[in-house]
């Protein structure tokens, strides 16, 4: 299900320049083949502020395209796939790559990069230069998907 | 209208494709995938499912083009469709009145020059269109304030207010259920072309282009909206989210806010040539303002 060009990103040095939601500094993340191995951050991601990320319309706001096992909120979207499971069918390097940047996997997706400031266009001046998510947010949705067995 | 058998066909294939993808399941109490997917969203499949086999949507459908009307609940289509339930008649009703509104100069109203209103019948299918003497393309909004300015000497409307919205959708009523028949021609060819190339730009904190929500997923759903093809026949348009009606402009700028990208302002060259891009990508089907859409 990779792009072909996927193989060819052996080891690829990204840095984001751009000002992360939070505070703190954003940090530079390397991809080695498929993922992002090392966590954004030092602080262990939170699962349950992930989960809480995923519904939120402000946060993530992941249910707008993806189901995933939040009953108290309605109306999951259903353009990207079902996130049950997710925690399976991937490793957490893998999903935090799918989370900072999937377009490396999937030039042509419609899911945004949460964790890119720079290369985008026409961004609206209160977001410009942020990343959607904090590197923080990141882990925290992260360790929430990979509770998705 | 009369349904032929191309269209009969282009429905049941619809239909076919529709029940035949397995379609994500919701999400349920535990974390493990409902094996079956039946129960995955009961109001799409009461939305669509009891349509598809509805001869009354097949004026909306033109080969692979559906209408926003299509993808609608049936109770949004029964309203659009009761001249009496459609809160966009309400603006066809003003417009009437400022039809025959004495202002300006000139001393004149619209009907000084054009008669009553049913003149302006199937005038609408052509817009946006070629202007020579202002060289460019005028939308109907610009066209009454051409009409305003320089008929009338009085003052333009502003984009969105009461009144050109009301006249707008007076003039487009009169065309409904005509198909859109742009010229797309001579220099129309090159906003044409400076509209798609806006459409298919990934703009935004999101980073999305239009095509990626309405070429790639329509009839998908985005939390509770049902993406639709993004087609432009039924501007201006009531939105029960905006308990209003309000203009092409006015949709393509609240997309782009939900792409956090920038905006321009409503009139401006840029939505100019996407709605003639989306004009032109919908040529063939009906006009049919005022809609009613969610």
């Amino acid at each position: 299900m990779f792009g072909k060009g996927a193989a060819l990103l052996a080891v690829l040095l990204v840095l984001c320049s751009g000002a992360a939601r939070s505070a703190e500094a954003p940090l530079p993340y390397q991809i080695v083949g498929k993922g992002v191995p090392v966590p954004l951050s030092g602080t262990p991601g939170n699962a349950e502020n992930g989960r809480a990320l995923v519904a939120s319309r402000a946060g993530g706001n992941c249910l707008a395209c993806h189901a995933a096992p939040i009953p108290e909120e309605s109306d999951h979207g259903r353009v990207g796939p079902d996130l049950r499971g997710v925690g399976s069918r991937f490793g957490a390097a893998e999903l935090r790559l799918r989370v900072v940047d999937p377009k490396v996997l999937h030039p042509d997706t419609m899911m945004p990069a949460f964790f890119r400031a720079e290369g985008l266009n026409e961004v609206a001046a209160p977001f410009r230069g942020q990343t959607i998510l904090s590197a923080q947010e990141v882990e925290d949705v992260v360790a929430y998907l990979m509770t998705l067995k | 209208m009369p349904m032929s058998r191309g269209v009969l066909c282009a429905l049941a294939g619809f239909v076919l494709a529709v029940f035949s993808c397995p379609g994500p399941v919701v999400a349920g109490e535990s974390g493990v995938a409902s094996p079956s997917p039946v129960d995955a969203a009961p109001h799409i499949d009461a939305a669509l499912a009891a349509p598809r086999i509805d001869a009354a949507l097949a004026p909306y459908i033109v080969g692979a083009k559906r209408s926003g009307y299509v993808y609608a609940l049936p109770e949004t289509r029964a309203m659009q469709d009761d001249e009496i339930m459609n809160p966009g008649f309400a603006w066809v009703e003003r417009g009437r009145g400022l039809w025959t509104e004495v202002e300006g100069a000139n001393g004149k109203s619209c009907a000084s020059c054009h008669g009553p209103v049913e003149s302006m019948a199937g005038k609408a299918v052509s817009y946006p269109k070629w202007k020579a003497s202002m060289n460019r393309p005028v939308t109907v909004e610009r066209q009454i304030n051409f009409c305003r300015v320089a008929a009338m000497k009085a003052e333009p409307w502003e984009h969105e207010s009461p009144q050109l919205l009301a006249m707008t959708t007076l003039i487009k009523q009169q065309s409904r259920g005509l198909p859109m028949s742009m010229a797309d021609d001579g220099p129309m060819r090159e906003w044409i072309d400076r509209g798609k190339a806006l459409y298919f730009a990934r703009r935004g904190q999101l980073d999305m282009s239009c095509k990626h929500c309405h070429d790639d997923h329509p009839g998908e759903k985005l939390r509770a909206e049902t993406l639709s093809q993004a087609h432009v026949n039924g501007f201006p348009t009531y939105r029960l989210g905006w308990q209003g009606l309000g203009s092409l402009h006015r949709r393509l700028e609240t997309c782009y806010e939900q792409m956090r990208a920038e905006t321009y302002p409503l009139g401006s060259d840029e939505y100019v040539a996407l709605e003639i891009f989306l004009t032109d990508r919908g040529r063939g089907l009906p006009i049919e303002t005022p809609s009613v859409r969610r």
